[in-house]
């Protein structure tokens, strides 16, 4: 059986649900051999955290992972998979993901997709390209198939992993090293889910007027995360963390509503893919309303604090 | 200091973009310069103005490169028009459908070759939006990795370069020693509309186009193939009501009668 490799992923020193689906991922093509990269005493608490169909663990711990960041990184999964030779290596789909997937594939002379929505058995990856408009299915023909895969869109066998775990030794080479970190600053994590791993995102845009208690109320009342247009962060209404889109994240909860947000392409480009899509919009001509699978016509001031009390009311 | 600027002719955003034989089709859509390429245009600008400027025959220069069909010299114009000085484009038919495995190839190999001290990168193409060439570039060249950058403090004397990094993972501030390859974030700076006379300067400007022997390297194909792609049904405009004061109620009956509360 091929052995396929996963690259752990962390947010702090917490196990992110994305791991799972990484293994859930990278069980169907094979063994799945989990990747846990961490600073000096810290793999172990990790290790336990650990869910999924994860059979064995290799781990390195280093020093020069905070020092040195994504090319560290880079460079002692590169050493690892050209010793151990996995078939696949599965990465999380975000911005430091993508650029650990990108340089391990030019070191071990590999193919790379990014963004992947889904895997199949012999290694065919599901891609939702030009702002999920198109369906793309594609292979890596050359080396190991180095893939990233999207948060939140594969659902995760978390069954208690009993892995074997081996702790490998190995250090961070010299042309790796260029880079220094000399400060990092962790975005606080408020109490509401992750965007990207979020089963529900309400989002506010321009017709929020910066004002975002009304799409927070009921982002709570649903349990969702807080997202944002990019007219909203320009605006500096709310974080750039949470902006929702082209250049920002890309989601695909189960929900997505969309409040005082007109639409623009490259908005959309970011939630298309949402399995249920709701619009509350004052402008009944806005082009978010062509993709929404229930719109209200109105003004969000005016109906999200009765959406909100009717939730809560549905639910106590 | 020499700035490489990478960019990139893409799609507009607002064309509907579809797939032939498993590569985008680049001929039936208007092509724009990368919108988001333009911060890094934008930004290698700053970083020579603050240092003397990038005046002909000086110490500082911004040099374009792309990679795309002899068309993309519409996209690089711009860029020259914004006000840098020249421009590399290799063209030819073999690097159609190429994949960031080879766009990162040829650039780091026409970068290799051009001495610049930094190379400066947008976080990612709006059409293929992988954001792994830069890193890809760094790698290839052995040159630091300074990425998603927010800010970008250069030391022309020192041959340093600081960046604050900003992922959604968190804020970072890093440093290194030249050569270095960086990309920039779209909080980074309003890129400024090329002037009238930007624009007449950009048509005297040197746009040089090689194809891959001139630039020496061989093109392999693609290793990742596409099997099939098939457009997603649009979705279907839903139901839509007016709200007459019972429009949040509505709401929340729908997302009853869908289960998903």
């Amino acid at each position: 059986m091929s052995n396929v490799f996963i690259l752990v992923d962390l947010q702090g020193d917490a196990v992110s649900k994305t791991t799972a689906e990484l293994a859930t991922a990278g069980a169907r093509m094979g063994e799945v051999t989990a990747i846990v990269l961490t600073q000096p005493g810290k793999s172990a608490a990790i290790v336990s955290t650990l869910t999924g169909p994860i059979s064995s663990v290799i781990s390195i711990e280093s020093e020069d992972l905070a020092t040195h960041g994504v090319p560290a990184y880079a460079d002692l999964i590169s050493q690892i998979v050209t010793e151990k030779k996995p078939s696949a290596l599965l990465i999380a789909s975000h911005a430091f993901g993508k650029e650990i997937a990108g340089r391990v594939a030019i070191a071990t002379d590999s193919g790379i997709i990014t963004d992947a929505v889904d895997v199949a058995a012999d290694g065919t990856a599901t891609q939702l390209v030009f702002g999920g408009s198109t369906t793309v299915h594609s292979k890596i023909s050359h080396g190991v198939s180095i893939m990233t895969i999207r948060p939140n869109t594969i659902e995760a066998n978390t069954a208690a992993a009993s892995p074997t775990v081996e702790n490998v030794t190995k250090s961070v080479s010299d042309v790796a090293k260029k880079v220094r970190i000399t400060a990092t600053q962790p975005f606080v994590k408020g109490g509401r889910p992750e965007l990207t791993e979020a089963n529900i995102v309400v989002s506010g845009g321009r017709g929020t007027n910066g004002d975002f208690a009304a799409v927070e109320g009921l982002a709570d009342a649903l349990g969702a995360a807080v997202g944002a247009s990019r007219a909203a962060t320009d605006a500096g209404w709310y974080p750039h963390t949470h902006q929702v889109g082209q250049t920002g994240k890309t989601v695909s909860p189960q929900l997505y509503v969309a409040c005082g947000i007109s639409g623009a392409i490259q908005h959309r480009a970011g939630m298309q893919t949402s399995k249920t899509i709701v619009v509350v919009n004052k402008d009944a001509e806005a082009p978010i309303f062509d993709i929404a699978d229930f719109g209200v016509i109105g003004d969000l001031f005016a109906v999200l604090p009765k959406a909100t009390e009717g939730v809560i009311a549905r639910k106590s | 200091m020499k700035i490489a600027v990478c960019v990139k002719q893409v799609p507009d955003s607002w064309a509907e973009k579809k797939m032939i034989n498993g590569t985008l089709d680049r001929e039936g859509v208007d092509a724009v310069l990368n919108d988001l390429d333009e911060y890094a245009v934008e930004e290698a600008l700053r970083i020579v103005e603050a240092h003397g400027g990038n005046e002909e025959g000086g110490a500082n220069s911004v040099t374009i490169i792309s990679m795309g069909p002899e068309r993309a010299t519409e996209a690089i114009r711009k860029a020259l028009s914004m006000g840098a000085n020249d421009a590399i484009l290799i063209s030819d038919g073999a690097l159609a459908g190429a994949d960031a495995i080879t766009t990162s190839a040829v650039l780091a190999k026409v970068i290799e070759t051009g001495g610049f001290d930094l190379v400066l990168c947008g976080t990612e193409s709006t059409d293929a939006r992988m954001s792994v060439v830069p890193a890809m570039i760094s790698a290839r060249l052995g040159w630091a990795q300074l990425t998603f950058a927010g800010s970008v403090v250069v030391d022309p004397a020192a041959s340093t370069v600081a960046i604050t990094r900003v992922t959604d993972a968190g804020v970072d501030s890093m440093g290194a020693s030249f050569p270095a390859v960086l990309s920039v974030i779209e909080k980074i700076n309003e890129p400024r509309y090329p002037s009238f006379k930007g624009i007449m300067a950009s048509k005297k400007k040197t746009i040089d186009v090689r194809d891959c022997a001139a630039i020496g390297i061989s093109v392999q194909g693609a290793w990742s193939l596409v099997a099939d792609s098939a457009p997603r049904p649009a979705r279907a405009a839903g139901i839509k009501v007016t709200d007459s004061g019972d429009g949040g109620k509505e709401l929340v009956d729908f997302l009853a009668g869908k289960k998903l509360i």
